[in-house]
């Protein structure tokens, strides 16, 4: 019993009284056999990446973590990411509840636990025998004296019964979730593993089992609104003859399993991500799919399954297995062929990059191990030098912007004409640098995994472009405004895809369209939105000459349109399949038509819309460029 | 010999006992598609790389029915995996995963 008379420690006997003099009982050697093996198999991992990573890499990584920015970064996402789990909450708050209960509320009863010993008991902390289990086990080696309960220890009472708590509704919503996941927002969920099992019962046991044990020890070492009502239940029960030294055992023997067996279970996340945030914050990036960094990455991975109600494959059950969240697992597992499998079947649209709550980005690892297949495929790029287009510019004379259509808009055409017709009408001078046929860009060649063919091509096309002396490169393919972006380096000129740059023109006066009674919805294309994060300059220029409606995914959430080149092997039935999805998606408020600005989408819709029989009024498929181009008239 | 004005050069000659049905069922498993070819050439009239040198998908497919895939090799080097050719096939075949497929499956000698 606690009584509410708040007196000061300094005028009677100490408060808390460590009761067991030699601070050890044999109760807590599963503990201890639990979590040494546990740490020495961390500190073992943890070497093993940093001297897996190369040199250069390993320096970034320590000079990150003296440079203030880098420490900022590294501090608001270890909070929210791995404490609170901001991103959930965004998307999910009920999901986003249960993993902070368990993750923050757990982190809470330790650092609690730690700080009421160093309070009250500190010669148990610091380099002792005990220092490693007695934080842990305080309630049952210390006996309150019930006449000095300080205003400080109610309030620690209080706290640790509060966490205790907070983690046990969070328990019960992920025990809950089990059974009905769709309740917390979750269509699908990971088929867990044998680790994984025996990780999660003995997880869900472990704080029932502190419940328990704290409640029957109450009486002894003091407790709040929870284990003192539950200790005078005990009481009523079972009289005076309290189960101790069983619970305790029972909470013991639960918390030791979970640290033996969470190195093979979804739960090495716990700390992996620690080490993951602050590899990636240093900016390191994998360059094999599971040595190295990439291994703290794939051990990072929580196995939540959120990435599987993101992959658009999923359209189809069967396409399940080849999510995210199972490639990391062989990969864990070292099954090299379903890593192939799985690796090729990916349509690259990164969607379970953009929503991982870890921020695992599974889509380079598939590309890692792609490479580590299809880099030794022999090339023949000799005819490069001469295939490429010259624009050399005279001094001074050079065109205000250098528009590069790409291989797939010269399978649509439309788009080029609309380019063409709009640079004319805001009076653009331009160069059309592959106007008799360009080479490719080189980004599918680095979605195939073959980064030394892709690097030949980029340098070609880098010539001609540092040769046109334009200061502005105008593409009208997402494909290749991600890697002109990314990977070609050029200095001083202006990288820009075209729905940026009209939506610039728009917004200076130089090109006035017309608004139109029009409801158009816009699609998102993967590499543009997730991609090269433009969201907003389409729907700005858009927004100018007609209404835009919303479709049921937009943003980072947007579906692949199916037609990705970033699959190798998905076939052409399943392809329709992601491309139904997308277009009902995109249909939720009638549209007259569907935007894209992507000439893959815009073939893929098209086509699909073209082969649906149940829409009531088609629906026009058109290229961001083309409904800029009818809204300026002729 | 009587001479016609004509002859056989031996390149044109077809050697079908050069033909391996092993490697050719191996990458038929790996890609089915390849079966589906019909020989239309829509995937050579679009190549970007076709633009430059002389280079066909159609081709390399008849070149490997017709025991000679060093040939098609030879060919598929230029490519740059672009993916029009399968933005444009009537027959939906998976081109990029068949050029591939044919440089890992016919590449190892």
């Amino acid at each position: 019993m606690i009584p509410m008379s708040f007196i000061l420690a300094a005028q009677a006997a100490p408060e808390v009284i460590d009761r067991i003099p030699s601070g050890y009982n044999h109760f807590v050697i599963p503990f201890c056999v639990g979590i040494v093996f546990f740490l020495i198999w961390i500190t073992v991992g943890c070497i093993r990446i940093l001297l897996n990573i190369p040199h250069s890499d390993r320096l970034r990584f320590w000079k990150s973590l003296v440079s203030p920015v880098t420490i900022y970064k590294n501090l608001r996402d270890l909070f929210c990411d791995c404490l609170f789990h901001v991103k959930i909450w965004k998307r999910k708050p009920l999901l986003g509840y249960m993993h902070s209960a368990i993750a923050f509320g757990w982190f809470m009863l330790i650092l609690l636990g730690h700080i009421e010993v160093a309070l009250f008991v500190p010669k148990r902390l610091g380099i002792s025998r005990s220092a490693l289990f007695y934080p842990i086990f305080y309630r049952f080696f210390v006996w309150m004296n019930p006449g000095h309960t300080t205003l400080r220890g109610w309030v620690f009472f209080f706290l640790m019964d509060f966490f205790l708590l907070y983690v046990l509704s969070g328990i019960a919503l992920a025990v809950f979730k089990r059974f009905r996941s769709l309740a917390l927002g979750m269509k699908h969920t990971t088929k867990p593993s044998l680790a994984d099992r025996v990780a999660l019962y003995s997880l869900w046991l472990i704080f029932p089992m502190r419940l328990l044990a704290e409640s029957f020890t109450a009486d002894l070492s003091g407790g709040s609104f929870l284990t003192i009502p539950v200790n005078h239940l005990w009481h009523l029960i079972f009289g005076d003859k309290l189960w101790i030294m069983p619970s305790w055992w029972c909470y013991s023997i639960c918390l030791g399993l979970f640290f033996a067996v969470m190195p093979f279970s979804r739960y090495m996340h716990i700390l992996t991500e620690v080490l993951w945030i602050l590899l990636r914050n240093a900016g390191i990036k994998p360059n094999h799919p599971r040595k190295g960094v990439a291994e703290a990455e794939i051990y990072a991975c929580s196995s939540c399954g959120l990435c599987l109600d993101a992959c658009p494959m999923n359209v189809q059950k069967k396409n399940l297995k080849y999510s995210s969240v199972y490639f990391i697992r062989f990969l864990r597992r070292h099954n090299e062929r379903k890593i192939n499998d799985i690796a090729d079947k990916c349509l690259m649209c990164d969607k379970c990059h953009a929503l991982c709550p870890v921020g695992v980005d599974a889509p380079a690892l598939r590309r890692a191990q792609r490479a580590t297949v299809n880099e030794s495929i022999a090339y023949d790029y000799s005819y490069l030098g001469s295939a490429v287009p010259v624009h050399t510019a005279t001094e001074g004379n050079a065109p205000e912007v250098m528009y590069f259509a790409g291989c797939m808009s010269h399978l649509t055409p439309r788009i080029i004409k609309s380019v063409e017709k709009v640079f004319n009408a805001a009076g653009v001078s331009y160069v059309f640098a592959d106007e008799g046929g360009g080479i490719c860009c080189g980004r599918p060649l680095m979605l195939a995994g073959r980064n030394d063919a892709a690097a030949k091509t980029i340098a070609a096309n880098k010539k001609m472009i540092e040769e046109s002396g334009c200061r502005t490169l105008v593409l009208s393919c997402p494909i290749c405004f991600k890697i002109f972006k990314e990977e070609y380096g050029l200095k001083g000129v202006n990288v820009v895809h075209y729905t940026q740059y009209f939506n610039e023109l728009i917004a200076s006066g130089r090109l006035k369209p017309s608004m139109g009674r029009e409801r158009l919805v816009y699609h998102d294309p993967c590499e543009l939105g997730r991609g090269c994060n433009v969201y907003y300059e389409p729907r700005a220029a858009l927004s100018q000459l007609a209404t835009l409606v919303k479709a049921s995914k937009e943003y980072d959430e947007s579906l692949c349109c199916g037609g990705s080149l970033g699959s190798l092997t998905l076939d052409t039935r399943d392809r329709a399949k992601i491309s139904e999805t997308a277009v009902s998606s995109l249909m939720v408020n009638n549209p007259d038509k569907i935007v894209t600005a992507c000439p893959l989408c815009l073939k893929t819709f098209s086509e699909s819309v073209a082969n649906s029989t149940h829409q009531v009024s088609p629906v026009r498929v058109v290229d961001f460029a083309e409904a800029i181009s009818e809204s300026i008239g002729n | 010999m009587v001479d016609f004005g004509f002859g056989l050069v031996p390149s044109s000659r077809i050697n079908l006992d050069l033909f391996d049905k092993q490697k050719y069922e191996e990458l038929a498993s790996v890609e089915p598609d390849v079966r589906k070819c019909m020989s239309c050439g829509s995937c050579t009239a679009v190549c970007t790389a076709g633009n430059f040198v002389t280079t066909s998908l159609r081709e390399a497919i008849e070149s490997i029915h017709n025991g000679q895939p060093g040939k098609a090799l030879e060919m598929l080097g230029s490519c740059q995996l672009c993916g029009k050719c399968a933005m444009v096939c009537p027959r939906g075949i998976n081109t990029r995963h068949l050029i591939l497929s044919i440089n890992k499956i016919y590449g190892k000698i």
